[in-house]
């Protein structure tokens, strides 16, 4: 049922200017891709080349196999949600959904029960006979996903759709989207610049960075093994610690310490560990920096602490539970050499 | 301080301390109505003035040299009982409103949507499109239309060309006012601009969820542009209506202040003009002048009470 989308070495150029430098990618049937990236990146023009809204400079795009680079965009088996949720000002809710089924010349009481099954999965049903104005923007956007949901595409396609929300709307939404492809199974991609969306909703992760993917995979897997500095520094929050090291046979210098992952280290340039992987308990890892705490912040849960090395390197740690760290204070960071990554002069990570 | 505010007449709260309320408001504000200054002159002597003088002389009979003279209802009874010139005007006016508007807006709105679909060079173009309305109501244009459109005009030249002996376009009566719609069609740039300007307000991803939704470009113009533009089309109605209602001076130059040949080009407003200036009826001419202010008055109301229905506001 579900439709697997590929991309070959997938180019989009205006006049000289390359935006997407040949991208390869594979979506499997059913799973929920996330494009993220800093903006200008290329991801939301990535996903319009998909939908068929920009022309494809050069390259494949796939869909079940089938070659799609020329098929206009309504025979693409696509729906989108756009981040804007372009809902017609002039039609009612019932209209909006129903406008692309007339479009498709379809039988008006099949468009009825759609239009109503779709209101039904999104809890919008009292607000068929109303005016977008008269909306709230969360049901704004409940509506702009029922206009998708109606036509019953085989993919779904989001670009930033919840970035007109606020923050705790945000959250919601975010969960329900996630529920509405538990149920309905299709093949989606998400745009978004947020990297905690991007974690929690998707199966694949596909970081780009100008027009290139930077690491494509599971959540787990680009936070556990990024495979350079820039997916290190994107995927995570707070954002891992970069410190710049230098090797000396088989181990790490920074500031005043000497410290040894007990793997290979050759061309290590820079060190990054997680905030979350620091601790200030003796004993409880390898000692790899001393250094005085600037600034505590006490979350409940958590104990944020921000925090300067010998030699003016900044260091965030996070610290489970309450935790009494004083202002000023010098202490041991320790880290767990399983969790610390390392980098060569190039950005890449070394294994 | 305290005998100043005394003699403006302040009360006596605002007196304590400070200037008093209208010495401080002639202060602040009295380089402000010094600017205002020109147009309250021109609004009360060049229009409110001769506003209420007009509907009093509609009331009169007044030949400019001697004294009105009160003559009631009569000049309005006359208007609507035994006059068959006013009722032409009327009607050529009313033909010239109901086929110039549509046609010019129709127009312009193609020509818009022409120059909307991002193609270069588009200031030159919309620059040369909208100057025949900065020239065309100017009598020289008026002039270079009767040369164009007469017997021996451009016009039948060209037709001659391919055999065709055209009619005198201005003198043939089945045609006349047909010439004065077209030249007031050419005066299409003011609403093409302002349709322009409504065009780039849409937002280009609802053409993008409509395009994936399937929609043909003729289909998204019915069911996106036009009701998304309608408060456009609404205001250009409008002002195109009064405009049209308005016009004079085409068929003033056109057929030479006559609204010959039988009468089929004299609009309402040259009729307005040969009584005043022409048999030096003020008093009619102004109830004339007051008959057409109601007429407009209503078209405009009409179309306000009916814009609840047709014309989508966004907010």
């Amino acid at each position: 049922m579900a439709t697997s989308i590929e991309l070959r070495k997938l180019e989009k150029s205006y006049g000289d200017v390359a935006v997407i430098h040949g991208v390869d990618l594979t979506i499997a049937p059913g799973d929920f891709t996330v494009f993220v990236g800093p903006s200008g990146c290329g991801k939301s023009t990535l996903l319009r080349m998909i939908a068929g809204l920009e022309p494809i400079t050069g390259g494949d795009l796939l869909i079940d196999g089938q070659r799609m680079n020329e098929v206009p965009a309504a025979r693409r088996g696509i729906a989108m949600v756009f981040q804007s949720y372009a809902l017609y000002p002039h039609m009612s809710v019932y209209q909006n959904l129903a406008f692309g089924l007339e479009t498709a010349k379809m039988p008006k009481p099949e468009i009825e029960t759609r239009v109503r099954r779709a209101a039904e999965i999104l809890k919008i049903e009292p607000l068929l006979q109303r005016k977008p104005k008269q909306l709230s923007g969360g049901q704004r956007q409940r509506v702009a996903i029922g206009r998708a949901i109606v036509r019953e595409p085989k993919i779904f396609l989001f670009d930033e759709p919840l970035s007109n929300l606020d923050a705790e709307l945000r959250v919601a939404m975010r969960v329900e989207i996630a529920k509405l492809h538990n149920d309905l199974g299709n093949t989606m991609i998400y745009v978004t610049h947020d990297q905690v969306e991007a974690m929690t909703m998707a199966d694949k992760i596909v970081v780009l960075r100008s027009g290139v993917i930077e690491q494509a995979g599971a959540p787990l897997e680009l936070y556990n093994t990024p495979r350079n500095l820039f997916v290190a520094g994107f995927i995570g929050s707070p954002k891992m610690n970069f410190l710049t090291v230098n090797e000396e046979t088989g181990a790490l210098k920074t500031g005043g310490n000497r410290l040894s992952l007990g793997r290979n280290s050759a061309g290590a340039a820079t060190l990054g560990i997680r905030p979350e992987h620091i601790t200030i308990n003796e004993g409880s890892g390898v000692k790899f920096a001393d250094v005085r705490v600037d600034l505590v912040e006490n979350l409940g849960g958590q104990t944020v602490v921000y925090a300067t090395t010998g030699d003016g390197q900044g260091l965030n740690i996070v610290l489970e539970g309450q935790r009494a760290v004083e202002l000023d204070a010098s202490v041991s960071a320790y880290l767990d050499p399983a969790k610390a990554h390392i980098f060569n002069a190039e950005g890449l990570a070394i294994r | 301080m305290t005998a100043r505010s005394f003699e403006t007449g302040t009360p006596a709260g605002e007196r304590a301390g400070s200037p008093s309320l209208w010495s401080r408001i002639w202060q602040q504000d009295a380089p402000g109505y010094l600017f205002l200054l020109p147009w309250f002159i021109g609004f009360f002597g060049l229009t409110l003035g001769p506003m209420i003088s007009s509907l009093y002389l509609s009331f009169t009979h007044f030949d400019l040299l001697t004294a009105p003279r009160w003559a009631g209802l009569d000049n309005y009874v006359r208007m609507f009982t035994n006059d068959p010139k006013f009722s032409a005007s009327m009607r050529v006016t009313m033909f010239f409103v109901i086929f110039s508007v549509p046609l010019k807006l129709a127009f312009a709105l193609g020509v818009a949507l022409l120059l909307n679909r991002g193609m270069k060079g588009l200031p030159l173009y919309r620059a040369l499109f909208y100057l025949p309305s900065l020239l065309g109501a100017s009598v020289a244009i008026a002039i270079l239309w009767r040369q164009i459109f007469a017997g021996d005009g451009l016009v039948n030249k060209f037709l001659a060309l391919f055999g065709i002996i055209g009619p005198s376009w201005i003198s043939n009566p089945n045609y006349s006012l047909w010439t004065l719609i077209v030249l007031s069609i050419w005066q299409f740039g003011s609403p093409m601009i302002i349709f322009l300007a409504g065009l780039r307000q849409i937002p280009q991803d609802m053409y993008e969820a409509a395009s994936l939704d399937g929609a043909s470009k003729w289909r998204q113009f019915w069911k996106i542009t036009l009701p998304l533009l309608t408060p456009v089309v609404f205001f250009n109605a409008i002002i195109q209506t009064i405009e049209a209602f308005k016009s004079f001076t085409p068929a003033f130059i056109i057929s030479g202040g006559t609204g010959n040949p039988i009468n089929s080009t004299l609009f309402y407003t040259l009729y307005l003009y040969q009584e005043a200036f022409g048999f030096f009826r003020m008093g009619y001419a102004s109830a004339l002048a007051w008959v057409l202010l109601a007429l407009v008055a209503i078209f405009t109301a009409f179309s306000f009470l009916t814009s609840k229905y047709w014309v989508h506001y966004d907010d």
